[in-house]
This record gives structure tokens, C-alpha cells and sequence, in this order.
């Protein structure tokens, strides 16, 4: 993180990062070689985004994927999972869509204190970087998202990191 | 920091990898033990745990300090907590994400410079 603007420029520094920036605020980044606009599309039309959405390595699969991406719009996705008994839904709605620069969505599934999702597209000389937030009701709503969602148990966490990755919120953000 | 992060986390994980080291850290989230206790718990031979400790050690999983002649094994400084479990394996769910909308994005760069041409 010591020069963001320089991330991606070279093969192979397309790094993901993540850190709670705040009591309640997870960040997420990452460059892309491309214009904002491209990404931007890829991240607003449905086609597009259920090829991206549930890669394979997550072992989930859409079983669908309504999008009506403009201001006031809802999303739905659907995915099932080998280990799952019932399809997982998240959904949610776009609080504000501006092409190609920053979508806000809420993230519903989970009820009452679901956080707000904005993704910002920074475009620099054709270079794109993404920046994630998840922002939650209070400090209270992380913790408890971070808690429900993690293993306590020191010598299950390595196993369990795989099926954490499966059962962590993965609508989060969309 | 956050590349620092990322090195010491892949360190972790691999640490974490073996059932003894992962038997090791638990029992040391209970009490201190030194190295011959744990090689006695874990029906070991000395060398053996001694390889273990130094892996957890270097992860910064585990500190270890020596009092006379017996070196003591506590938790380290680095030790995962939930919080840095959850943001790792959410960190890890966008990395494959990401990587997956890299490739549709590299797609439709082509595409559109294929437009006009073909």
C-alpha cells in the first residue's frame, strides 16, 4: 500500500487487500489494466457479473442472478453449494449507480444491520482501481459479523478456512 | 504493512498446516509449556518438537524464552486472531473474485479493440 497508484502497473502486482479500516468499515482494493468503464460494465451487467461473481474455487454456483442496476434498483442472487441443504439468497438494493465511477448497495439478506456496500472505480491512465467498503449500522454489527462467521476453535481454523470462505457472507457486496 | 501482512499471514497458514503444530498452539493457549513437555504430550522425540516450535516460532505463532537451562513456549505476538482469520479469508474470497473479473474485464478490452476491425 505504500504507492496505490502504482499497484498494478507491473505483471503480477494485482494484489487483493483487505483491512478493517475502522470500527465498522472493511476495505477491500485491487487494480485492474483497464479502463473504469470496462470494469464498471462487467460489474453492472448480470451476464457478466455471475461469471465472476462465484468462481469455481469458491465451490458455489448461481442458480440465479437478477440485477436491475440503476438507483432504487434490487438484486438477487441465488447459490447453491454442495454442502448447503437450501440455495443461499442475498439480496439487496442500489442506493446509487454512477457510471463509471461508484455503486452503493445495501446488503439485506441478513436482516436489520446488513452493511452498505460502495465500490469506487479510480481510473489512471487506464489503469482501474477498485476500492470496496463495507460500512455496518455500528462497531457492534462488525464484531457480531466477525464473530458468526469465524471458528474461534485455534486448531479447526485451517480446515475451516476453506468452508469459511464458502459460509462468509459471499453476497456481501452484492 | 498490508504486503507485510499478506507474508506473515501465508507464514501462518503454513505453520498451520500440520495437526502437531496446531495440537501445539492449543495446548499453549492453555498454559506455557517447555520444549520437553511438549514433546512428551505429543509422544515426540526433542529434535522433532524442537523443528515444529522453530516453524511456529518464525510465524510468530509462538514465543519461546529461556529460563536457565529450559527454554519456555508461550503464544507469540502473531497469533491469529478471529478478526484477522475473518478479514483473511474475506480477503481471500475477493482475490478469487477478482481474479475471475480480470479475465472477463481482459475480454472485453479485446473485444472492443477487435470492433472496428473485424
Amino acid at each position: 500500500m505504500d504507492a496505490p497508484e502504482e499497484a498494478g502497473r507491473g505483471a503480477g502486482e494485482h494484489h487483493t487487500t483487505a483491512e478493517r479500516t475502522s470500527e465498522r468499515e472493511v476495505m477491500v482494493t485491487r487494480t485492474f489494466e483497464a479502463p473504469a468503464r470496462l470494469v464498471f460494465e462487467a460489474w453492472t451487467r448480470p451476464e457478466l457479473l455471475k461469471r465472476w461473481w462465484a468462481p469455481q474455487s469458491i465451490g458455489m454456483t448461481f442458480l440465479s442472478c437478477e440485477a436491475d442496476v440503476r438507483t432504487g434498483g434490487t438484486y438477487r442472487f441465488v447459490f447453491g453449494h454442495p454442502a448447503f441443504e437450501q440455495p443461499a439468497a442475498f439480496f439487496g438494493r442500489y442506493l446509487e449507480v454512477t457510471p463509471p465511477a461508484r455503486l452503493v448497495w445495501t446488503n439485506d439478506e441478513g436482516g436489520e444491520g446488513g452493511a452498505v456496500t460502495t465500490v469506487t472505480f479510480e481510473e489512471r491512465g487506464g489503469v482501474t482501481r477498485v476500492v470496496m467498503r463495507d460500512v455496518y449500522a455500528s462497531k457492534e454489527a462488525l464484531d457480531e459479523a466477525i464473530a458468526s462467521e469465524s471458528t474461534a476453535d485455534m486448531t479447526e481454523s485451517f480446515e475451516q478456512l476453506d468452508e469459511l470462505l464458502v459460509t462468509l457472507n459471499v453476497g456481501a457486496g452484492g | 504493512m498490508v504486503h507485510y501482512e499478506t507474508a506473515r499471514l501465508d507464514a501462518s497458514f503454513a505453520a498451520l498446516s500440520d495437526a502437531t503444530r496446531r495440537g501445539v498452539l492449543e495446548q499453549l493457549g492453555r498454559a506455557e509449556a517447555s520444549i520437553s513437555d511438549l514433546a512428551e504430550t505429543f509422544h515426540m522425540t526433542l529434535t522433532g518438537m524442537k523443528k515444529h516450535v522453530g516453524v511456529l516460532e518464525r510465524a510468530g505463532l509462538v514465543a519461546t524464552r529461556k529460563v536457565g537451562r529450559v527454554r519456555t513456549c508461550g503464544l507469540g505476538p502473531g497469533r491469529l486472531t478471529q478478526e484477522t482469520q475473518w478479514l483473511e479469508a474475506y480477503r481471500r474470497l475477493w482475490a478469487a473474485r477478482f481474479d475471475a473479473l480480470d479475465t472477463v474485464v481482459e475480454e472485453l478490452k479485446h473485444k472492443e479493440r477487435g470492433d472496428g476491425r473485424t
